[in-house]
Order: structure tokens, then C-alpha cells, then sequence
């Protein structure tokens, strides 16, 4: 299968006043055609800043990409002038955000903000892309598509809303479509609602999707192979059953024994003890040494590499698994 | 096919307006509650229609000089007595109000639209293009308005503009010292929309420069150039009264509010005559005053954020 998207080797880096913070440190993520990755990991691991970083919104703020490839259709999106990012933002690659209701224009008509881009894509007529939009309002789940058309956004939940801004995403057929957190914002039976219309919309346009989660039940749901990251590393990734099935990475096993497992009531969730690390005082080490288990010397003063083990797809950051050192 | 799909647009255009108007109707009607803002807005329609009307039932709007019925008090014949000329001031006072409030619309609306424009380009693209139209506007906005206008009105004066295109340069000097204001506000308001979220997403979508600016950005700002736009008529008028005043803006034989109080300006006339400098400076004052009551009152119903 074609790689839609690869990142290689991408080191996202925020220069603050206190110093300088790795949000996005050496990653590598590859999407398939058609394939659905997920990225989990906790809240400030760099997920956000991962996805932003595809889609050249970095720019403007005070963190620099500085390392790395963004492979997309053969072309480095890196090295693409403003003007060549325009055309493909929305309209190759398309994003949609956690919040629904700050995410739409609160004083234009909800038509308007699905035909614009369109109009401008697919260099549609004013009225071309009317009956677009609304076929497109139909296909997300939305009955009364007219009376959406040139509703406000205000007018609408944020279930409807989350719809609509597939509904714009889908919009030019994209090749990837990038999630973060869609359904974080959305209670649970919308959130299953949402998810199953992503996977349907999928399946029929074969379309690529990157979704970042902190929720392992969306993950379990959507993915055919997990990114867990942590402190802007990739601690482990692989096909998502082997992974569940097998977790390799002292954290990647600490987060599935985190989740709530259904029929089974628990006394207290677990949690993983400790903290995230600061950002701005790693050193080189294993970011999740202090919250390990098994942590050994050699973690915390090295930093293990992503590697395969036992002959799978499934790649893991972790001295246990590295061969003469666990033994020592 | 066609047919059908002509059926829709229609029906749509009729929810259209429907949607749309329920969002005016909703803010007309917090405005029809202020009784303050509507009997504001009233006065300044009355006002416009007595100006722009009125003197279509006047015998006197030829202007022409009567050394027979100089300054004349008030009476059934001139409701406002008549000038040292012999003119009907009633007349003239409404001819008058056509040029100040057009002087005043007219240069509102310049001024609105250059400095949201600027302003929305400075907070836009921020950089250097904000840095030379953001340091223009402090120059200007540090000289007081009048100082300038006076300076400007000599200029005038001295190169002998033409009587009838002095008010259109009047027009164009009120604009002048009225948009750096306006593009300090709307600047302001763009650096903070930007960030939005929305704005994010409108990035995401691929639109052009063109269609966030002033498709996406420029529309969350209306209240506020509304708010802002009604109140600055008011003091374009009054401005323009004070250059008409002292002799820098229109000039006579065209009348307004302004120059029609300064041909009072000698004791006597001020003392014998009140009829000449009354009506113009009530209309000055009673103008203005209405449509910054009725500016406040469309504030408090387009921008609830905004607390007395
Ligand atoms: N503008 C910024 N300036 C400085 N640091 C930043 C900035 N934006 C993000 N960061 C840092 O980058 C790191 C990664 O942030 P990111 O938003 O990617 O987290 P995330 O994984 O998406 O978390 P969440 O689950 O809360 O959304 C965080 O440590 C954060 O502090
Ligand atoms: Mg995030």
C-alpha cells in the first residue's frame, strides 16, 4: 500500500523565556492509504503540535520546526512555498479540531463556511456548491439540510456542529484527514455517533486518517495501528491489536491498564503515579524513568532508541527490550 | 431536474432571509425597547426629512437678497424672521442642515471605510505594514483634529478652492483626521480575532488571504463599525460647524449650521438679532446630541460585552 503521509524524523522545538521546549522531539509517523492511525498519549506529549506541524501551523508562533520531512504525495510540505500549502490545506489534507463550537465562525452562516472552500478547491459556481453542501449536510446525518444551510452556528449543538465540520473537511475529498480530539468536547452516545460516521465516510472514499486521542476506548474503535507518545518522543507503536494484545512499553501498559474496562467494575481506575516530566528540564534519559516500575540505572542516563522487537511490527523505546541490558 | 433544483434555491432564499432577519429582528427589538435610543433616532429622521424635504415648500429657497426685509424678527411670513440680506432664515436653516448632514455622512463613511480597512490590514498582516500605517495614525492622532483642520481650512482658503467643491474637500479633510481613531479600534480587534480558533480553522481550509480577511474577520467586527460609524457623524457635524464657523469650511453664499451662527458674530447681532444664531445652534446641538443617543443605545444592543 502508498503512504499517504510520513513523517520522518520531525523535531518540533517552542523557544519560551524560560528556555527552550522539545514539544515534538525525533518523531516518525507513517499513514497508509486508507489506513487510520491514532496518536495516544497524555495531555502536553506533543500530539497537538505533531498535527499542527503537517499542516504548517507552527509558523506565526513561537516554535520553529526545526528537523525533519513531512512527505506528503511525494513532495516535501516544508519546503512548499505559502501559496502551495493553500492548496492543499482543506482540500488534500483537511483538519478538524476539538472544540466544534469555537471552530466554525460565529457570525457567517454555516452554507457559507462549507461552500468557501469549494469555491475556492474545486472552483465551483455559487450554486454548484450550494447543492454540494447540502448533499454534504445530508451525508453527515443532518436531516432539515436546507434549513442548516443558512442556519448560524449558534443555532446548532456541538454534536451538529462536530458534523458539519466533517462535513467541511470531507468537503474536496481529501487523502488525509487529521483529528484532534473530534469527539473530546461531545458527550459519549454523540461521540460513538461521530466516530462511526468517520469510519463509514472512510471506508467508502478510502481516505487517510491521523487521529489523535488521549482516549483509549477511541483508539481500540478506530485504529489499525497506535502511536503512543510521550514528552514529544514515540515510546511505542504497532498494529493496533498486537499492541493492545501485548503492550511492550512500561507506559503504553500503565495507559491499557488505566482504561475502564466494561462489566468489570473496579474498585478505583488505576493511574499511572507521577507526573508528566517539565518540558523544559529533560535530560537525557528515559522521559518515563521516574514513573517506572522497572526502571533500571541505564534509563536514566540514557535515552533508549524505537526499535522492532520479536519480529513484529510493533516497535518499542525501552532498555527491558534491549538485548544484553536487561540481564545486566 | 432543473426545475426541481430551481424550487430549491428558491425555498431556500425565502429561509434565508427568514434566518438572517431573525438575527436583526432580535437586536431591533432590544433597540425598539430603549425609548432614549428610538426618540434619538426619530429626531435625527425628522431632522433629515425636514432638511432634505422641506424646502421644496419654501417661496424663499432662491436665496435672493431683499434689502426691503432685512433682519426681520420672526413672523407669520418668516417663521424665523430673515437676515441682514433680507433671506428667510427658516429656509436657509434646512438648506443649511442638507450640507452639514450631508458633510457629515458623507465623511463618515470615508473615514469608516479607510480606517477599517487599514486597520484591518495592520492587525492582519501585522509586521511592517502595520508598523507604517499603525505610526501614521499616531502622528495624526497626536495632533489634536482641530489644530490640523484649521491648518488644512487656511490652505484652503489661501490656494481660493472653488466655493462649490469646498464642501466635498471639507468632506475629505473630516475623513482625514477621523480614521486613525477608527483604524486603532478595528487593529486591535483583528490582532485578538486572529487568534481565534475559528481563524485556525479558516487557515486549515486553504482560503485566501482576501476571503479571511474580509469574509471571515471583517464581519465579526459590523457591531462595533456600526456602533462606532453612528457616532462619529456627530462629530463630523460639529466639527464641520467649527470650520464653517470660523470661515474655513463652507463658505456663504452656501450656508451651514456652522457659518450661519458666525454672521452673528457681533454683539449687536447677538443681542437684537437672536433669530440668527438660535435656530443654527440648536439644530448643531439638538443633531448631534440625538444620534450619539441613539449610538449609545445601538452599543448597548450590538455590543452587550460592553458595561456602562
Ligand atoms: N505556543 C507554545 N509555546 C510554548 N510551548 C508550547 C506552545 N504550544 C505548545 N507548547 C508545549 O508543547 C507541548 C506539547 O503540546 P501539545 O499541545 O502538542 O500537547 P497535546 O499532546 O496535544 O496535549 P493535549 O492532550 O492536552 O491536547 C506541551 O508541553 C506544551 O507546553
Ligand atoms: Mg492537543
Amino acid at each position: 500500500m502508498k503512504n499517504t503521509l510520513e513523517i520522518d524524523r520531525l523535531s518540533t522545538y517552542f523557544y519560551t523565556e524560560e528556555g527552550t521546549v522539545k514539544a515534538v522531539d525525533d518523531v516518525s509517523i507513517r499513514v497508509r492509504e486508507g489506513e487510520t492511525v491514532c496518536i495516544v498519549g497524555e495531555s502536553g506529549c506533543g500530539k497537538s503540535i505533531t498535527a499542527m506541524s503537517v499542516m504548517g501551523l507552527i509558523e506565526g508562533t513561537t516554535g520553529k520546526v526545526v528537523n525533519g520531512k513531512i512527505g506528503f504525495d511525494g513532495e516535501n510540505l516544508l519546503d512548499l512555498s505559502k501559496n502551495e500549502l493553500r492548496t492543499i490545506r482543506g482540500n488534500e489534507i483537511a483538519m478538524i479540531f476539538q472544540e466544534p463550537m469555537s471552530s466554525l465562525n460565529p457570525v457567517l452562516p454555516i452554507g457559507q463556511q462549507i461552500t468557501e472552500p469549494l469555491m475556492q478547491h474545486q472552483k465551483l459556481s455559487k450554486k454548484e456548491a450550494r447543492l454540494r453542501a447540502i448533499e454534504l449536510i445530508k451525508q453527515v446525518g443532518i436531516s432539515r439540510a436546507e434549513q442548516i444551510f443558512d442556519s448560524y452556528p449558534h443555532e446548532l449543538s456541538g454534536g451538529m456542529l462536530q458534523r458539519i465540520m466533517i462535513a467541511i473537511a470531507i468537503s474536496c475529498h481529501p487523502k488525509l484527514l487529521i483529528a484532534d480530539e473530534p469527539t473530546t468536547a461531545l458527550d459519549v452516545t454523540i461521540q460513538a455517533q461521530i466516530l462511526d460516521m468517520l469510519r463509514e465516510i472512510k471506508e467508502k472514499s478510502n481516505m487517510s486518517i491521523l487521529l489523535i486521542t488521549h482516549d483509549l476506548g477511541v483508539v481500540a474503535e478506530m485504529a489499525d495501528y497506535v502511536v503512543v507518545m510521550y514528552s514529544g518522543k514515540v515510546v511505542e507503536e504497532g498494529e493496533v491489536v498486537e499492541l493492545f494484545n501485548n503492550p511492550k512499553h512500561p507506559y503504553t501498559k500503565g495507559l491499557l491498564k488505566s482504561k475502564p474496562i466494561i462489566n468489570q467494575r473496579q474498585e478505583q481506575l488505576y493511574s499511572i503515579p507521577g507526573q508528566v516530566p517539565n518540558p523544559l528540564s529533560l535530560k537525557e534519559s528515559c522521559y518515563f524513568h521516574e514513573r517506572c516500575a522497572q526502571c533500571m540505572s541505564i534509563c536514566e542516563t540514557q535515552q533508549p532508541k524505537l526499535k522492532e522487537v520479536g519480529g513484529s511490527t510493533q516497535k518499542v523505546a525501552c532498555w527491558l527490550y534491549e538485548e544484553g541490558i536487561a540481564d545486566v | 431536474m432543473s426545475t426541481m433544483s430551481s424550487e430549491v434555491v428558491k425555498s431556500s432564499r425565502q429561509d434565508h432571509t427568514a434566518v438572517k432577519s431573525s438575527l436583526w429582528t432580535q437586536s431591533m427589538r432590544k433597540l425598539r425597547k430603549n425609548k432614549l435610543a428610538m426618540s434619538g433616532l426619530i429626531f435625527v429622521i425628522l431632522m433629515f426629512l425636514a432638511c432634505f424635504v422641506g424646502p421644496l415648500f419654501s417661496p424663499y429657497t432662491d436665496g435672493k437678497i431683499n434689502v426691503t426685509a432685512m433682519n426681520k424678527a420672526p413672523s407669520l411670513k418668516h417663521w424665523l424672521g430673515t437676515d441682514m440680506l433680507g433671506r428667510d432664515v427658516m429656509t436657509r436653516l434646512l438648506q443649511a442642515g442638507r450640507i452639514s448632514l450631508t458633510v457629515g455622512l458623507a465623511s463618515m463613511l470615508l473615514s469608516v471605510f479607510i480606517g477599517s480597512i487599514l486597520g484591518a490590514i495592520a492587525g492582519y498582516y501585522r509586521g511592517i505594514v502595520d508598523q507604517v500605517i499603525m505610526r501614521i495614525a499616531d502622528l495624526l492622532l497626536t495632533i489634536p483634529g482641530l489644530p490640523i483642520l484649521f491648518i488644512l481650512g487656511a490652505l484652503l482658503s489661501e490656494w481660493k478652492v472653488p466655493v462649490d467643491s469646498r464642501m466635498y474637500i471639507v468632506m475629505l479633510m473630516l475623513s482625514f483626521v477621523g480614521w486613525p481613531g477608527l483604524a486603532r479600534l478595528v487593529r486591535g480587534q483583528m490582532l485578538s480575532l486572529r487568534e481565534r480558533e475559528f481563524m485556525q480553522a479558516a487557515v486549515v481550509l486553504g482560503l485566501r488571504d482576501r476571503r479571511k480577511l474580509f469574509n471571515h474577520l471583517l464581519p465579526n467586527l459590523f457591531p462595533l463599525l456600526i456602533v462606532v460609524a453612528t457616532l462619529s457623524i456627530g462629530g463630523a457635524i460639529l466639527s464641520e460647524s467649527v470650520l464653517s464657523y470660523f470661515g474655513l469650511g463652507v463658505t456663504p453664499p452656501t450656508a451651514t449650521w456652522g457659518n450661519m451662527i458666525d454672521s452673528a458674530n457681533n454683539v449687536i447681532d447677538f443681542e437684537k438679532h437672536p433669530w440668527l444664531w438660535i435656530p443654527p445652534g440648536f439644530a448643531i446641538f439638538s443633531t448631534v446630541i440625538a444620534i450619539n443617543i441613539f449610538g449609545d443605545g445601538l452599543r448597548d444592543v450590538l455590543d452587550p460585552k460592553h458595561k456602562k
